[in-house]
């Protein structure tokens, strides 16, 4: 595959073809903050966290699905970036009810942990505390509305890794709702095969062990990955 | 003409509260209230959350005294599940329990009320707190709080964390105790001891100059309320409830932590955020009961330590065995502290905590569950009811404080009618007597004791058509 030339926060990079801007960066040792994004996943691009600045144009672009290509000059970490990301954040603890100090992923949560990167000391944002349902009706696991972020890694999980495709995407703006067989009850969905991935997945505790206590559930997201290329390796021996 | 005289907000006690007294046509008093001017609705907005949630999330209610709300709902999570938890665990809780009542006494002994009892009710406002408790008596001071330190320490041992330890949980509790850990607490207890010896009798000294303070601090028969043991001795997180009345004979006991809601009423006033639980057989005025440390010493017939045992005999000399003056809640906590490290000796050499068996696991097998656990401002009841997956649908908090709200009133009116003979004149020391009638029940209103010493003070009369006829600014 052909190089890519392009420079990245004044410093120029050489990348694969075919690369994106979030693997270009991070190679060459430039953190970009994610959440949508989850190594052995698909990107769709959603939760806008990881948005760069490219210089000449007034569009943020999105770092897991912009492809890098020869002559781009991009800033990953310039006070626009900073401000902008901030601001998606905010956004998503106004969007629904995080409590971080009684949930039971506090300290070990990847939007806490975003807040703190992106130092958002408050919310500027009227939140709009939805009245959101928890649904406890799987043996094992819980879904809790009110911690969702609509990231989709569930989604992505369920259908690219485990094949099931138990999860979903149901409603319109600020109804939309992660959803189980069509939105059934978790506990009668006849899809789902009890795996775990996205539970593993779920970036906060919207998706948990029921029993966990707060700050009890320490997610393994890395594992999806880790799974995926697993498969890779067995398919190359093949 | 009719007055009114506002105290506004209550200093030195934990939350938010003002006092008013009533005056008549003549300027005598004629009411006095306690009025708790904050709100949490806690009991409404866990609705809706799991059960297992709810230690955690409840011992936020509180920053003095979280444990007490995180043990209250981890039983009431038992009962749910419907599981006798493992040994080990039950004797862990008890000693975060204790921890919380050594801690939480020893601050409203030295840091509170330190000021009033040490400096004295009519000493200089501006010195009357506990940096002018330093100043005066550093020694003492330092030892106060070093015992405080001790009873958070044995918290943060125990759970991780001074405040807000998410440790008790449904079933048992989250860890264990580490042999550094066992060590530390272990090498703390002789000082701790020594410091409430010494607490104790400097109170004691003190019993002849507050002898107008004694009698008029609440000083009126009462029911009491509190958990003992099955021995009928002094108990803080199990055992059953027990009512006894202002002569000591029982009006009701064995009673199941369930079934407490034949015994006790809530009734709510108008002017109070604050519920007013009741003796339900004997009605709403009739049914005024005291809990904390004056009553678990009222109920209970004997403490079960040796020191502590002892010094409840020498109380109950000096007192009689009913003693009715809030005034003593300061002695009966002092007390209190005594048992509470005599009984952590114990435990800190029982083998069982050796045990890694330390947590039931179980789902929901009762729709239902009530924990009761004694607070150290007294009894506190947690109850919920959940749907067949774990939900809350339904919670009922019976707070300490709250079940001393009639008592506090009542207080409030004794101190007014003693201290307050002219409204036009009214001495500083007469409302400091009025706050520290209301710290001698240490109230926990909410979370935090930020208000130590300094916040303003207004008192003003006002006259039956609101005009403003007089107003002190401390």
């Amino acid at each position: 595959m052909a190089d890519k030339t392009l420079t990245i926060n004044g410093q120029v990079v050489q990348a694969q073809e075919g690369q994106t801007l979030l693997q270009a960066a991070r190679e060459a040792g430039f953190p970009i903050p994610t959440l949508c994004h989850l190594e052995g996943l698909s990107d769709p691009g959603s939760c806008r966290v990881c948005m760069v600045e490219q210089t000449g144009s007034s569009r943020l672009l999105p770092a897991c699905t912009t492809r890098v290509s020869d002559h781009l000059v991009i800033e990953t970490n310039s006070k626009r970036v900073r401000e902008e990301r901030r601001k998606v954040v905010e956004l998503l603890f106004a969007e629904r009810n995080h409590v971080c100090a009684v949930c039971v992923a506090c300290g070990h949560c990847e939007l806490q942990d975003l807040a703190i990167e992106v130092g958002m000391d408050h919310v500027r944002f009227d939140y709009d505390h939805p009245d959101c349902k928890i649904d406890l009706s799987h043996h094992l696991y819980g879904i809790d509305h009110n911690r969702c972020v609509l990231c989709t890694r569930c989604v992505r999980a369920c259908d690219e890794v485990e094949g099931a495709h138990t999860w979903d995407v149901a409603g319109w703006g600020k109804e939309t709702r992660v959803v189980t067989d069509h939105g059934q009850p978790w506990g009668n969905s006849e899809t789902c095969t009890s795996c775990g991935k996205c539970v593993q997945a779920c970036p906060t505790a919207a998706i948990f062990i029921k029993g966990m206590t707060v700050a009890e559930s320490r997610k393994h997201p890395a594992e999806i990955g880790f799974l995926v290329k697993s498969r890779e390796h067995l398919h190359c021996q093949d | 003409m009719a007055q009114r005289i506002l105290i506004d907000p209550v200093t030195r006690i934990e939350g938010h509260a003002k006092i008013t007294v009533h005056l008549d046509d003549n300027g005598a008093v004629s009411d006095a209230r306690f009025h708790v001017v904050e709100f949490r609705g806690f009991e409404k907005f866990c609705e809706g959350r799991p059960f297992w949630e709810m230690p955690a999330m409840t011992g936020r209610v509180c920053g003095i005294c979280p444990v007490s709300h995180l043990l209250a709902s981890a039983k009431t999570g038992d009962a749910i599940m419907a599981v006798a938890i493992p040994p080990a665990a039950e004797q862990l809780r008890r000693m975060m329990n204790l921890g919380q009542i050594i801690q939480s006494h020893a601050l409203s002994f030295f840091h509170l009320s330190g000021p009033d009892l040490f400096l004295g009710f009519d000493s200089e406002p501006s010195q009357r707190n506990v940096f002018g408790l330093m100043a005066q008596d550093p020694d003492l001071a330092r030892k106060g709080i070093r015992l405080r330190q001790f009873g958070q320490e044995v918290i943060e041992i125990l759970g991780g964390r001074k405040i807000h330890p998410s440790w008790a949980v449904p079933g048992g509790v989250r860890e264990g105790l580490s042999n550094s850990g066992r060590e530390r607490i272990r090498a703390w207890l002789p000082e701790a001891k020594a410091t409430t010896l010494e607490g104790l009798s400097r109170f004691k000294g003190l019993l002849d100059r507050h002898k107008l303070e004694l009698d008029s601090f609440g000083n009126f028969p009462s029911l009491f309320m509190s958990l003992v043991g099955d021995d009928g001795g002094w108990e803080h997180y199990g055992g059953h409830l027990k009512f006894v009345d202002s002569n000591g004979q029982t009006l009701a006991e064995r009673i199941e932590p369930k079934d407490y809601r034949t015994y006790i009423g809530e009734s709510v006033e108008h002017d109070s955020y604050l519920k007013s639980p009741y003796y339900k057989p004997l009605g709403f005025e009739a049914g005024l009961y005291r809990v904390g440390p004056l009553a678990r010493l009222n109920v209970c017939s004997h403490m079960p330590t040796p020191a502590a045992n002892q010094e409840l005999a020498e109380y109950r000399e000096r007192f009689q065995r009913t003693a009715h003056t809030a005034f003593l809640y300061h002695y009966a906590r002092l007390i209190e502290i005594l048992c509470g490290i005599e009984t952590i000796e114990q435990i800190i050499d029982d083998p069982v905590l050796d045990s890694h068996l330390i947590r039931a696991e179980a789902g929901v097998n009762s729709l239902e569950g009530v924990g009761v656990s004694e607070a150290p401002r007294g009894t506190l009841f947690h109850h919920y009811k959940v749907d067949e997956q774990g939900l809350l649908t339904w919670v009922n908090l019976i707070i300490a404080t709250g079940q001393n709200n009639l008592a506090m009133n009542r207080t409030m009116l004794q101190i007014a009618r003693q201290f307050i003979k002219d409204p036009r004149n009214i001495p500083e020391g007469a409302l400091n007597r009025l706050e520290a009638g209301i710290r001698a029940y240490d109230p926990c209103l909410s979370c935090s004791t930020h208000a130590l010493g300094q916040m303003p003070l207004i008192i003003q009369c006002v006259a039956a058509n609101g005009e403003i006829l007089h107003e002190i600014q401390r």
